[in-house]
């Protein structure tokens, strides 16, 4: 903080509390008033007992006098309207990683911070965003039955399966924005941007991420295996192709994201791909109407990925993570965003009318005020990471509850069929 | 916190400044003899003045491990909510405590939730996910020297002084 930045603001405080250092080597602080006067401070004379105030030419300073004038030659504080207390932590973190290393040298061993393994994990692996997964999963389930074809095991696997490789995903993303510097650069991340920030908090690290994405791709790629063997090779390029673009989504050489792609590699994978992999697992074949119902879930799962890249937009920027996000305009990304929502429940009607989907699926459009609320809530605090928060949450729940209510949908076509 | 230690003469008046007090001033030595003041919430066990600092904002840990003489001031009336109102000023030399970073520093809760109870709500488990590295915390243990104490705040009158290495002067 700059002097002329501070001085202004110091007649809000009640009173300036002075600091000296007593002849005994303490230090020595006690409340005094004060006022700014021509571009210094003068304080009102304090009484200390047998302590001796002195100037900084050691003499001692008069607690009879007038007053006791200083020039700041330096100045330095927090006001949390211009820094928020989360945003103050993360600043704060080179810190706490000085304070670890000397304590770890301290003792001989090595200091980290402490976390149960269960929380580390979901932390680690971003868990609360399986929605996304579940969502499109259900839907090429639902629509299969609504063809009279489901298998309970198939489905269990299949879920399985997306699950594994979302959770390898989310932590690839989490190793290759670290690598980056990405996460390293976001002072405002949020519980649904920034990364999980494990590996900044020194909760895991790098080579144990690299264990989780591992095993969880392993995981997928087997179970993936095992339903190509089950249903057929028609699931092979579906499922390469959610695994290809799950791992480049940030890792080098590709670095989809990085290139403005990220939105539809997210809008692909957690829409057509999951919903028409689970439908073809059940049915062994491909159809229009699973492709249709997967298209709202990818287009709100791809505005989850849109609307959390708003606070982090300036990290981004500094990686050269070139989101969307970071190369529009404010009024173009907002635009963005309703333009993706309309387009979201236009082919849901338009599904209906041309009667690929059942009426049903028309509750889907019940989720249309959640989606006005999460818009007008980005539109207002757009420069505001804390404030951008709850919007950010509806948006979620915009996706999962136009996801369900399709689901549900189908489930009541399927019954009254 | 019951205490089974015997308690330092502490004079009564600051006793209730401290058991009231929700901000305090601490100054450390630091680096090259430069004072630093740094807001804290104090607590009171009957023998020690104890502060509990996260890792984050942890420079003062730092400092009182090269230089433990430190200085607490108990000085705002909004801070420290005590009638009749005065001022301290405690010197002491502190200690910090910091075995244990995730769990050693819960031994002030108590003391810590009966100033704030808000605290309990933000030690839920999923409340600490969103900042761990805070609540990662260090220990500060006062031990007092030496007391000032103004009666009615006014710092520009004579304090009242107590000497805790001896009698009181």
């Amino acid at each position: 903080m700059k002097v002329a930045d501070a001085l202004p603001r110091l007649p809000n405080f009640s009173h300036a509390i002075l600091v000296v250092r007593d002849d005994a080597g303490y230090p020595l602080s006690a409340a005094t008033a004060f006022r700014v006067i021509d571009g210094g401070i003068e304080l009102a004379p304090v009484k200390t007992g047998e302590n001796v105030i002195r100037d900084a030419a050691g003499g001692a300073l008069n607690p009879a006098g007038a007053g006791w004038r200083f020039v700041p030659r330096t100045a330095r504080g927090w006001d949390e309207q211009d820094l928020s207390f989360p945003e103050l932590c993360q600043r704060a973190l080179p810190q706490a990683r000085r304070y670890l290393v000397q304590l770890s040298a301290e003792r001989g061993h090595e200091v980290r911070p402490q976390m149960a393994l269960g929380w580390r994990f979901f932390l680690a692996t971003r868990l609360p965003f399986l929605s996304a997964t579940i969502v499109p999963v259900f839907l090429g389930l639902a629509a299969a039955g609504y063809d009279r074809r489901f298998s309970i095991g198939l489905a269990l696997l299949t879920l399985l399966g997306g699950v594994a490789i979302h959770l390898g995903l989310n932590v690839a993303n989490d190793i290759f924005d670290t690598l980056s510097g990405a996460d390293e650069a976001n002072f405002t991340p949020t519980q649904f941007s920034g990364g999980s920030r494990v590996l900044q908090y020194g909760l895991v690290s790098l080579r144990q991420m690299a264990i989780i994405a591992s095993t969880c791709y392993a995981i997928a790629i087997l179970i993936g295996l095992i339903l190509v063997l089950a249903t057929g090779p028609g699931l092979l390029w579906v499922g390469v192709a959610g695994v290809l673009i799950s791992y480049f989504y940030t890792a080098p050489p590709l670095r989809l994201v990085h290139r403005g792609l990220g939105e539809v590699c997210v809008a692909l994978g957690f829409g057509p791909i999951m919903t028409l992999g689970a439908y073809f697992v059940q049915t062994g074949h491909y159809a229009l109407r699973p492709l249709v119902l997967s298209i709202p879930v990818g287009l709100l799962v791809m505005l989850i990925l849109y609307a959390n890249e708003i606070p982090d937009r300036g990290a981004d920027a500094k990686a050269g993570k070139r989101t969307l996000v970071v190369r529009m305009p404010k009024d173009a990304v907002l635009l963005g965003y309703v333009a993706s929502v309309a387009a979201t429940y236009v082919v849901i009607i338009l599904g209906v009318v041309l009667r690929i989907l059942p009426w049903p699926t028309l509750l889907a459009l019940l989720t249309a005020w959640l989606a006005y609320q999460t818009f007008e809530g980005l539109r207002a605090h757009y420069e505001s990471p804390y404030q951008l928060m709850p919007f950010l949450g509806k948006n979620v729940k915009l996706h999962l509850y136009t996801g369900l209510l399709l689901v549900l949908g189908m489930l009541v076509a399927t019954v009254s069929r | 916190m019951q205490t089974s230690i015997a308690p330092v003469n502490m004079p009564a008046p600051v006793v209730g400044l401290l058991q009231a007090a929700l901000v305090a001033e601490l100054t450390v030595v630091g680096e090259g003899g430069r004072l630093r003041t740094d807001p804290m919430i104090p607590f009171w066990d009957g023998r020690h003045i104890l502060m509990t600092s996260s890792i984050l904002f942890s420079r003062k840990l730092q400092d009182i491990k090269a230089n433990p003489r430190v200085s607490l001031s108990l000085s705002d009336p909004v801070g420290v909510p005590a009638n009749p109102f005065s001022r301290a000023t405690i010197q002491g030399d502190a200690r910090v405590i910091d075995e244990d970073l995730h769990q050693g520093w819960l031994r002030v809760l108590p003391l810590w939730e009966a100033k704030e109870p808000i605290i309990k709500t933000l030690l839920a488990p999923l409340q600490r996910l969103g900042l761990p590295l805070f609540w990662e915390r260090a220990i500060i243990e006062v031990t007092p020297k030496r007391v000032l104490w103004w009666p009615q705040g006014d710092t520009t009158r004579e304090p009242e002084v107590a000497d805790l290495r001896g009698a009181p002067v």
